[in-house]
């Protein structure tokens, strides 16, 4: 007696049995039978691993897309086109202030070193030490100034990565945008009115603000 | 030897500001004579063109940087004898090795002080 195959279901093996110890050939309709019960077992084995991969793939498909509006919710669009250009525009406006603050400062102090050749010799020399001091001082324009460009630097990369995500989830983001319009203020609040210091360029002179406050007379 | 106190002294940094602060700098300490430029093919092209008795550059700046600059004096043999100072914010021990190795002879780190600047300046040039 020939051993049962291993994973071959009982029934099968007995009908596979009998059709081998029957003297005929197996009819068409016996073949048919057999063929139909091993693609049915076969179809139940496959279903089963399947169901598992289908389970965790629904799964992991579940995440990604949670994950996907989550990250749609942050608006990354919103950060490389507003946010991030932002602080570096600003980070640019403090270089160039204390630059400008510093050769002021600088101008001033040459200037009263200038002076000292009309001071009485001790003055002079206590003058120039302390002028001295505020030339030292003025080193940190220098490093501030590094040290911002390097912090530049790391916004941009952070904004190349996060222009990256835009591209990849540029229809999440997209759907997520038109889903949630932005509401329009109703009314601008005291918090609405707290923006600091205004950019050189979009920064009004004092000009435009006394015009604009004589356009209320 | 006395140091001549007329000699031309060339300093180099891309930031204008700190060019100011150097040649205020070195005019409190009795230097004079002081020229500037802003990067390291600025001042080679001057210091082809002019005798320095003193370079005294930063390290970064483009396009030609302070160790570039370093390595193209001491490979001319019209200037490679020529004292060279670096005044940098570059603080890390590979770029003092490479400044050396390069034939550096002073190094100064940024922030600095007056009294930083006079004593590298005696170190190299001697006592003034």
């Amino acid at each position: 007696m020939k051993s049962q195959a291993p994973g071959v279901p009982p029934e099968l093996s007995a009908r596979l049995s009998e059709l081998q110890a029957q003297s005929r050939s197996p009819s068409r309709e016996d073949i048919i039978e057999v063929v139909e019960q091993m693609m049915g077992s076969l179809q139940g084995d496959l279903s089963e691993v399947n169901l598992k991969i289908y389970s965790e793939l629904e799964g992991l498909a579940k995440y990604i897309l949670t994950a996907k509006r989550e990250i749609a919710a942050l608006r990354p669009d919103e950060i490389t086109a507003q946010h991030l250009p932002t602080a570096t525009d600003e980070l640019d406006a403090i270089v160039g202030a204390t630059e400008e603050a510093t050769n002021t400062i600088l101008q001033a102090m040459e200037a009263l070193g200038s002076l000292t050749e009309k001071m009485a010799p001790e003055v002079a020399d206590q003058v120039n030490e302390t002028v001295t001091q505020v030339y030292e001082a003025c080193n940190f324009q220098d490093i501030t100034g590094q040290r911002i460009t390097k912090v530049v630097k790391a916004l941009k990369h952070i904004e190349d990565t996060v222009e990256g995500l835009v591209a990849a989830f540029g229809d999440e983001i997209a759907k997520y945008r038109e889903a949630h319009p932005k509401q329009e203020a109703p009314e601008v609040s005291d918090k609405d009115l707290l923006n600091g210091p205004q950019l050189p360029d979009s920064a009004s002179k004092q000009d435009d603000i006394d015009a604009l406050l004589a356009s209320f007379d | 030897m006395s140091v001549d106190m007329n000699m031309s002294i060339l300093i180099v940094d891309d930031y204008k500001t700190m060019l100011r602060i150097i040649r205020n700098l070195l005019k409190q300490l009795g230097f004079n004579n002081v020229d500037e430029a802003t990067d390291g093919s600025m001042a080679l092209q001057k210091l082809r063109d002019k005798d320095y008795g003193l370079v005294i550059s930063d390290w970064n700046m483009e396009p030609m940087t302070g160790i570039q600059l370093l390595r193209e004096v001491r490979a001319d043999s019209k200037l490679k004898n020529l004292p060279f100072i670096m005044i940098t914010a570059e603080s890390k021990t590979e770029n003092v090795v490479a400044a050396k190795e390069a034939g550096v002879n002073n190094y100064i780190v940024k922030p600095f002080n007056a009294a930083t600047l006079k004593t590298k300046l005696s170190t190299v040039l001697g006592q003034f």
